[in-house]
């Protein structure tokens, strides 16, 4: 079946088939989630550079698959089964097949989410092919996916292909741009009502208890390492952070210390930011840290080492012990008011 | 904070559970220390730095253990996949009170991905026989994909759980709850499953002496490839699902500018002026 003017008309001086790309969609708390506007604009960019057309799967209403069709797809499919709502991903299988079927999409992508992460995987076994998740760079050669991500904690690039039809990827939040709504893009919605059994239930979800800025949200992010050597220290950080109107971050070895608490972890296994500002007090920068703060506009580097490698990838960094150092910046900062 | 891990309420007689681990390069190696052969597309171990079980995989032996003792029985059998150094990571499991250990050694499993690894892990388990539970580390933080607990599960035809903070076991059904990016979920499913554990769970114990001289006794069975039933072009490098074009460490472009003072105070002073003018604060 065709969408629109993509369905049939593939350009006729490319020596492949231009391959077919499908975004799955999610959804916080009824709104389409910020990410998959990320995914789709990654989606559109490579439909641009040999990709195929865009087309989208959500859960939700009409109305939201047109907001697709605005952010970037050319059709969209809204899946309007009420048993996909809790974001499953038993229920959602079947769905998705659905729609790869119904598209003919080669590619997959998804939001690397607690949703995309467990879906992702799930759906490439069943297909029998492979996903590469939290990937940074995508682009299309001979008219196949060709993905770039982190290994090693950052420490390493790995570029891969797929040997399978089908190659299904997450991709790191905020990394690649999301295309401004456009209401005037038009595009086929289809609606289908397809869900499969949850063999996993949900019984409850609640929302972690926030004091405060969000980090993810914080324009400051001010974090701290194991380097800090002791967990009182983090007291310092959020006397900072408050005064700069940001949140406090901490490393996954300071965390897996017990100094704070796992939610406010930035890393690949963490949290993702990428604030105006970011303080890195007594962090190497060695380890999976990188993976999750590297997009920061600004980084300030506080370190004793001069050959840490935050203080190599910082803008400012001050080589010296930060007991001295951060309460007397934040008396100077006080000064500047 | 994670204090509440295992809840007991309705115990199984006997509780069999498999854990999957893996002994990867040490995660906190300096950044200096890391090398990579680009032509091999393998990462060079580092010089004095010994390979470490995989920081989450602790965790779930630790579940395993405890959901063993609230059930009031069982058996904890351990696989990984890896080198013959891989054993160690099997031993640290035994140590911490798994009771059986299996090495899957072949050098078929060269260079193979998370996807080879998977139907290897699943080949095995199904020679394991009796489960009611598989529980693996979250992820590996070597290739941090994430993706070998479901692979199992979809492999078995199971239900998997991921990313779990806390986990019960009540008859035959299975409570679990996952650590999501904003929040917490608690999710119900039926055993047999897969469940990969975060390192919210909370601390691993710590194996004592007299248990690290216990595991040195116990033996490792060593299964090939073809012990598991897998064959020649399920293997190596070259059958990878998602082949690895390129390995390298990414270059860093260093601009820094380190601000100068002659005390920490007076560093301090031009580093809030230089943040002042750059409209930082």
């Amino acid at each position: 079946m065709g969408f629109g003017a993509f369905g049939g008309s593939k350009l006729a001086c490319t020596e492949y088939e231009m391959p077919g790309i499908l975004v799955i969609a999610e959804t916080t708390d009824g709104a389409i989630s910020p990410i998959s506007f990320e995914v789709l604009g990654a989606a559109h960019k490579l439909s641009g550079e040999g990709g195929g057309s865009v087309s989208a799967f959500i859960a939700g209403s009409q109305a939201q698959a047109n907001e697709l069709i605005a952010h970037g797809a050319d059709a969209a499919f809204a899946d309007t089964n009420a048993a996909l709502a809790s974001h499953t991903t038993d229920t959602f299988l079947p769905a998705v097949e659905a729609a790869i079927q119904q598209s003919g999409a080669d590619i997959v992508l998804l939001g690397q989410t607690s949703f995309g992460r467990d879906l992702g995987p799930a759906l490439a076994f069943k297909l029998g092919t492979a996903i590469a998740v939290d990937c940074v760079e995508l682009k299309i050669e001979g008219g196949r996916l060709h993905a770039t991500r982190s290994a090693y904690g950052g420490n390493a690039r790995a570029e891969v292909t797929w040997k399978g039809a089908v190659q299904v990827a997450t991709v790191k939040a905020k990394t690649f741009d999301p295309l401004a709504a456009d209401p005037g893009r038009s595009g086929t919605v289809t609606a289908i009502d397809t869900a499969g059994e949850a063999r996993v239930k949900v019984l409850s979800t609640e929302k972690a208890s926030s004091e405060g800025v969000k980090i993810e949200d914080a324009p400051v992010v001010v974090s701290g390492g194991r380097g800090l050597g002791d967990p009182s220290a983090f007291k310092m950080l959020e006397e900072l952070a408050h005064l700069l109107k940001g949140a406090t971050g901490a490393s996954r070895a300071a965390c897996d210390l017990g100094w704070y608490p796992p939610s406010q972890q930035v890393g690949l296994t963490g949290k993702t930011v990428s604030p105006g500002l970011y303080i890195a007090v007594a962090i190497s920068g060695a380890s999976q840290h990188m993976a999750g703060m590297s997009g920061s506009k600004n980084i300030v580097a506080i370190n004793k080492d001069a050959d840490a490698n935050m203080v190599k990838v910082s803008r400012f960094a001050i080589v010296d012990d930060y007991k001295k150092v951060v309460p007397a910046l934040i008396e100077e900062i006080k000064k500047l008011g | 904070m994670a204090a509440r891990a295992v809840l007991r309420r309705r115990p199984l007689d006997r509780v069999n559970i498999i854990v999957c681990v893996k002994q990867i390069p040490d995660p906190e190696t300096p950044s200096s220390s890391f090398k990579v052969d680009e032509a091999a597309k393998k990462v060079i171990p580092a010089q004095g730095i010994a390979p470490v079980v995989n920081p989450f995989d602790p965790q779930a032996t630790e579940a395993a253990l405890r959901l063993k003792d609230a059930a009031g029985g069982g058996k904890v059998t351990v696989i990984s996949l890896g080198a013959e150094s891989a054993r160690d990571s099997i031993k640290h499991a035994l140590a911490m009170g798994a009771d059986d250990g299996v090495l899957l050694n072949d050098p078929g499993f060269e260079g193979i991905d998370n996807f080879q690894t998977a139907v290897a892990l699943a080949k095995a388990i199904q020679k394991v026989g009796e489960f009611d539970l598989i529980l693996m580390g979250r992820q590996a933080a070597d290739w941090d994909m994430g993706v070998v607990p479901t692979g199992v599960a979809q492999i078995l035809g199971i239900p998997a759980v991921t990313i779990a903070k806390a986990i019960e076991v009540n008859g035959s059904m299975l409570k679990v709850e996952r650590v999501l990016d904003d929040g917490f979920q608690t999710v119900e499913t039926t055993l047999p499953a897969v469940v990969s554990v975060s390192n919210e769970f909370g601390e691993p114990r710590y194996p004592q002496l007299r248990q690290i001289m216990l595991a040195a006794k116990k033996t490792v069975q060593v299964w090939s490839a073809s012990d598991i039933g897998l064959a020649a072009d399920e293997l190596g490098a070259a059958n990878r699902w998602l082949p690895l074009e390129a390995l390298y460490v990414p270059k860093v472009e260093s601009n820094v500018e380190i601000i100068e003072g002659d005390t920490p105070e007076e560093k301090a002073h031009n580093l809030a002026l230089k943040l002042r003018a750059a409209k930082l604060v």
